[in-house]
Formats: C-alpha cells, structure tokens, sequence
C-alpha cells in the first residue's frame, strides 16, 4: 500500500476543461474520498490517477514514484468502476482470478488469495456460478474482489456502489469500511453521494467543477463548511440559508426583517473584525432547529409547509416569506400543513457567510 | 377525482405470476404509494390500474365504475413518467394545452381551463415562457398543470423522481407532497425509495414477490412492520434483528439470547404472547437503530464491540459486533467510538416476532 499524491493536476477535453489544478494527498492506508456533483471531475482525476486519461498539467506520485509515463499496467493501482463488467463466460472464481492469470502466479497461490477475498466479501458460495445467475449486488462484490485480489498499492474507486439498491448500498458501505481497514489499504473513492462520503471517508476532498473546494475530515466538512455550497451539499437536507444584516455589536438582523437576535461573542467578534460588508447569510443546520406551538420569549413566528415523517424524525419544512426552513424534529410533535407554529435555534450553531463570496465567516 | 378499488388482482407473464391476487383501495384523495424492491409487482399493478395492461383475474372499480374492459384512454387517468418532460418548443402555456387541443376542445374553454389550472399551481406569470428558462421547480408545476388540466380521474406516477439528483429530489419530495395535499388529488405513487414513501404518503402499501406484505401509514410500517420483510425494507439502516427464545424467569416472561442474556418483555408483548396457541417460544427480536443504546452496565442487555464506525453529521451510524450479529445503531453526532471498543447496550423499543412464520406478534 501507498501514499498518492496529485499536485496541480489539469485534463482538459477540448474547450471545457474538466480538471483545473487540482492538488491531495491520499494516505496511505486510509480512504480519501472525492465528493462532488455530477461533472465536478471525479471520475477524470481518477481516470488520470489510472493512466486511463493523459493529463494537460500537474504530477501524479505514487510512492515516491511519479507514474505520468506509465502505461496503467505498471501503476500498480486497481480501478472499481461504476458500471462494473465482469466476463459473462467466465465463473464468479475465474473473474475474480483474472488478473492474477496474466501475472504468472501460481495455481495454488491464485485459488489461495481468490477464496481469501471471496470469503471476506461474503461471496464463497458463488464461486463456481457465472455472472447472470447473481444479483446486482453479488456483482459488485464479485467487481470489488476482482480488484482486491491483487493487491495494488492503490484502490481507484469510482461511485462503485451507486447503481445498487438501497439496502444493498448500505450493507456495502459498511463492509467495504471493514474491509478497507483490515486490509490498510490505500483507497481514493469517488461518489456524489454526501452520506456515503461522511460514513466512509477518513477524508473528504470537495470538488466542484474541477477545483478542490474543501479538504477535511467528515466533522470537519459537516460543522465547518468552507462555503455555502459545501454547507448546502453535505446534510441531508442541507444547511438552511437567510440573507441578514450584521448590524454591528452583536446583533444579526436576518431576513432581513423576519427576526434579529444577539450573536455569541466569539461570532459577533469575528464578524466586526472580518466582515467588509454586513451583507452575510444566516446559516443553521435543520437539526438546530426547534419548533413549539406556543409562543415564547426568543422564537419567532413562521407557517408549515409540509411535513415529511421519517420513522423515529420528521422534516417539517417551515414557510418564513419568501424562505423556507427545514427542521430535523421528533416524531412525536404533530404538525398541520398551513399551522402558524414558532421556532427557536442554537444559537451556538449558526453560521455566517459572506453574501458575496460565500465563504463562510464563523 | 375518484376512489380506486383494486380487487383480486392477478397478472402472470408466461411463467411468472408477477401479481398474485392483490386487493387495496385508495380513498378519494388519498396519497397511496406501492413500495418494493424491482420485480415485486408495483409497476405492473399500476399498469393494470392505468389499463397498459389487461389482467388475468380480479377487477378494479374508480369510484363504483368497473373499469377493468376500458381502454387507457376511456379511464381518463393522468399517467406521469417524468415531472420533467416537457415540449422545449412550447411556452408553458402551450404545454399545458396540449391535451386539450389534442382534444378539440373550443378556445374558450381550453383558456379557461388552462386558467383555472394554473391559478391553482400558482404560475400565472410564467406562461409566456419556454421551458428552458424555466427553473426546476417551475417546469414540475407545469408538468403536473398539463396532466391535471385534463381533469383525470386518478394520478398514476411510475418512480418520477428516480432520474434526479439526490438534492434536486429531496425539493421536488416535498414540493410534489404540498401540490397533492393543495389539489386533492388522488394518486397511487410507485417507488421503490422507502424515504418517498415515508414522507409522501397518507397510506403505503408494500409489496414483495407479487404479494402485499402491509397496508398501513408511514408510522404504522414503520413502527409495527407487519413481518420482517417490511421491517427491514423500512428505514435506513433497517431495523435488526436476534434470534432468541420466549422464558419466563423469576416470574417474568422474557426473550432469552444465546442462552446467557435475558431481556424482560413489556406488558403488551407479555399479554399477545400468553394469548397465542399453540404458544411460540421461538422468535426474532426487532430493534429499530435508533433504539440502540450504548448504556451504564446496569442496565445492560447485551454486550457490543465496534465493528465499524460511519459518522453521517448529525448523527453515527455505528455497527456493533454482538455474539457473532452485526447490529446496526443510530448514536447522536457528539458520541464518537473506536473500532474495537467495547460497550454495553440497551434496547429502548423492540418488537417481536414469530420466527418460523416471520409474522409480527407484539
């Protein structure tokens, strides 16, 4: 296993460019993941990390060995894709102990190292099957031990668990977890998916477009969001967002108009030090939130939307003029749509953004 | 809008019974969603319903109307794939026309009903525009107005929100859920996103294998899953389950865990369990995660090791080895565990049931 490290990566196809000096390090060991929407760049860095793609700029170690000029048989490194393709004619064991056959090992070694892995991804009983007899999830493991069988200084996942059900995600994201940490291996994972790059990820690298927006651990990423479209991005739902006015001192006037209350010092203070405009936007989690029918000191008045149960929690989405605020609340309370109700939030909790950067403040 | 009634509903394709039999009724508007994983018989129901397909037994009434020998056209259903599927060379006026020019109607009449559609959906100032300027949001309303302008007797949606992007999809959920509740309109949903169902409907019906496994509310699904099927399709992580045996020890009936851990039973479950015969002394345990505690040892009821630890923001989900079980729980966000570490947990809620007929008992 291996540390990678990209520095100053660009790929460019055409006019757009899909990469634009984009810098990690994965270490070695641990999971890295690439998080970001649909087009951000993900599955082109990977491709580069590969030797699938050709990059326009920057290096790509692996080790202490940049692999620009290597063909991707000699990088060493394994790629998961998306839409993973396993020989239909070939068994489940065959697949998984292809890319030992072509490396000159022997018989018993490959029928070693392939029931290793398929037992540890819980697929020994298939391996005499072929591809059509099997689930979509028993395919995606069988993707998974295919790449693990060999071993390779790094694992290039790309959204490998996306096309799977649900349930089957799930259950993958904790085993391939497990895996990932008693094996050590090093693995750079990519996905759109917010909860799956804060349940996995040692780190998480937010791209968008191209650019690296953020780097950090899951906490990190969740409590302190670069900016307003990592706050908004990671959460499910994400951050709740109001134009306001620092009015100096500490008083944040949001709407503004709706409500204003008194910041905690260390906001306030970093506000009257930082902020060049008192233009900003109020940010708080929907878990930060509470609701109560009745009126109190410090709530504010607001209008239900729409209730969305959820089990054991609810989202009541809650009408504030032209805003709406999402609200993580216990099931227990009930909510009629079009019910003037009154919210209060940690105060503790809030964020405060730039209005013309984005970029957060506190 | 009309009731539905589906009775006896049978479908079989070549070999496979792809729907065995099943009866369900939507109330006049009513929010009814088939729930299922693919292949359960959700689709071809609703293609039965909507009369794309003729079935092989049973009938199905709008109001007292048995429609089972009409065409798709003669049952005037509003049946929509896609929320988003509009003509771009159209202004949104002329999208939400269509039906009726299609229809012959007079001018007059198709204006006014047009109107009457759209002061409802409140878009009375997009009319002009053509749907590439439209924002996502607005295109949904115009979609949903050309299919209700037509004055359907029942909303048909086939998974409609399954092509979007998970932020994009959490808006439209509740957005789709306000414009339901604000139109009264009756509409059977099919998805096999269990978070849809929860937060949509007023009643779901879950399927799996051509069968219904439950009718019942979100919370009812949720909290008293008719067998484990339901139970662990429902929520996420599903709710876990231990095999245990009924025992009644020092005067108190409870379940009996791998012979060493004994867990005492609520009153209700003690009284639904003395009410069977013959008796049943083999079970399962249900725990939904986030009744999973981590505890003082007083209070114990198993003990657990930290298989693998998923931060998620607001909370952890945290898998617990226990006595050769993986259980899933659901931690608050602040309470961070290592692997490996060890705890002693409790049960806040459980169910229990049969473990031979998988059914619910208490």
């Amino acid at each position: 296993m291996a540390r990678l490290v990209i520095e100053g990566l660009t790929k460019r196809f055409g006019r757009i460019t899909a990469v634009s000096g984009l810098s990690l390090e994965a270490e070695s060991g641990t999971i890295t993941v690439l998080l970001g929407p649909t087009g951000a760049g993900k599955t082109t860095t990977l491709r580069c990390v590969a030797g699938l793609e050709r990059p326009d700029g920057g290096v790509i170690r692996i080790g202490e060995q940049v692999v620009n000029d290597l063909p991707p048989k000699d990088r060493d490194v394994a790629f998961v894709f998306q839409n993973f393709s396993l020989y239909p004619r070939y068994t489940v064991f065959e697949n998984i102990a292809s890319p030992l056959r072509i490396r000159n090992i022997s018989k018993e070694e490959i029928e070693r190292r392939v029931k290793e892995v398929a037992h540890f991804l819980h697929i020994d009983h298939l391996l005499s099957r072929r591809p059509i007899h099997i689930s979509g999830g028993e395919m995606q493991r069988v993707a998974i031990a295919r790449a693990l069988v060999r071993n390779p200084r790094v694992f290039l996942l790309d959204e490998p668990l996306t096309n799977l059900d649900a349930k089957i995600r799930e259950e993958m994201r904790t085993e391939l977890k497990r895996l990932q940490s008693e094996t050590g291996a090093t693995f750079l994972y990519a996905t759109p998916d917010q909860a799956e790059a804060l349940s996995m990820g040692d780190r998480i690298v937010v791209i968008r477009q191209g650019h690296v927006v953020q780097v950090g651990t899951p906490q990190e990423i969740y409590h302190y969001p670069r900016n307003v479209f990592v706050a908004d991005f990671v959460g499910s739902p994400g951050m709740n967002f109001v134009p306001a006015i620092f009015e100096g001192e500490n008083r944040l006037n949001v709407g503004p108009g709706y409500f204003t209350f008194t910041l905690p010092e260390d906001a306030a203070s970093i506000c009257r030090k930082n902020l060049k405009n008192p233009e900003v936007i109020f940010g708080i989690r929907p878990e930060d939130i509470t609701i109560s029918q009745e009126k109190r000191e410090s709530l504010y008045p607001a209008q239900v939307e729409v209730v969305e149960p959820l089990g054991v929690i609810q989202i009541v989405r809650l009408r504030l003029d032209g805003h709406v605020l999402r609200v993580r609340s216990e099931e227990g309370a009930q909510f009629e749509i079009g019910e003037r109700v009154f919210f209060g939030f940690k105060k503790e909790k809030v964020r405060i953004f730039d209005r013309m950067t984005e970029e957060r403040i506190f | 809008m009309s009731s539905v009634r589906v009775e006896k509903l049978y479908k079989r394709f070549g070999h496979v019974e792809a729907v065995k039999g099943i009866s369900f009724e939507v109330k006049e508007g009513e929010f009814t969603v088939l729930l299922g994983p693919s292949g359960c018989g959700k689709t071809t129901t609703l293609r039965c319903i909507a009369g794309l397909e003729q079935p092989d037994g049973g009938r199905i009434y709008f109001d007292d109307e048995d429609v089972t020998p009409l065409s798709p056209a003669a049952r005037n259903i509003a049946f929509v794939f896609q929320l988003y599927a509009l003509y771009p060379h159209l202004t949104a006026y002329d999208n939400i026309a269509f039906p009726l020019r299609a229809e012959g109607l007079p001018k007059q009449e198709i204006r006014q009903r047009v109107e009457e559609v759209v002061r409802l959906l409140q878009i009375e100032d997009i009319l002009h525009l053509k749907p590439r300027k439209l924002t996502s949001g607005q295109k949904q309303r115009v979609a949903l107005a050309r299919a209700i302008v037509r004055r359907p007797r029942v909303f048909l949606l086939d998974e409609p929100l399954s092509n979007i992007d998970a932020k994009l999809r959490e808006v439209t959920r509740a957005e789709l859920k306000k414009l339901q509740k604000s139109l009264r309109a009756t509409t059977i949903y099919v998805t096999h996103d269990q978070v849809e169902a929860m937060t949509m409907a007023d009643k779901i019906v879950v399927m799996n294998f051509g069968d219904i496994q439950q009718i019942g509310s979100p919370h009812e699904v949720y909290h008293y899953p008719a067998n484990l099927f339901v139970a662990r399709f429902i929520g996420s992580p599903g709710m876990n389950f231990i095999p245990g045996k009924v025992e009644e020890r020092e005067g108190s009936l409870g379940v009996v865990i791998d012979s060493s851990y004994f867990l005492p039973l609520g009153e209700e479950q003690r009284m639904a369990l003395q009410r069977l015969s013959p008796p049943v002394r083999q079970v399962v345990l249900g725990v939904r995660p986030e009744n999973i505690l981590v505890v003082q040892e007083a209070e114990k009821v198993l003990d657990g090791e930290v298989y693998v630890f998923e931060p998620l923001g607001v909370q952890n989900v945290v898998t617990f080895r226990v006595l050769g079980y993986l259980l899933k729980a659901l931690l608050p966000g602040d309470r961070v565990l290592r692997v490996g570490e060890r705890v002693a947990l409790g049960f806040r809620e459980v169910r229990v049931f049969n473990a031979e007929t998988e059914r619910l008992i208490a």
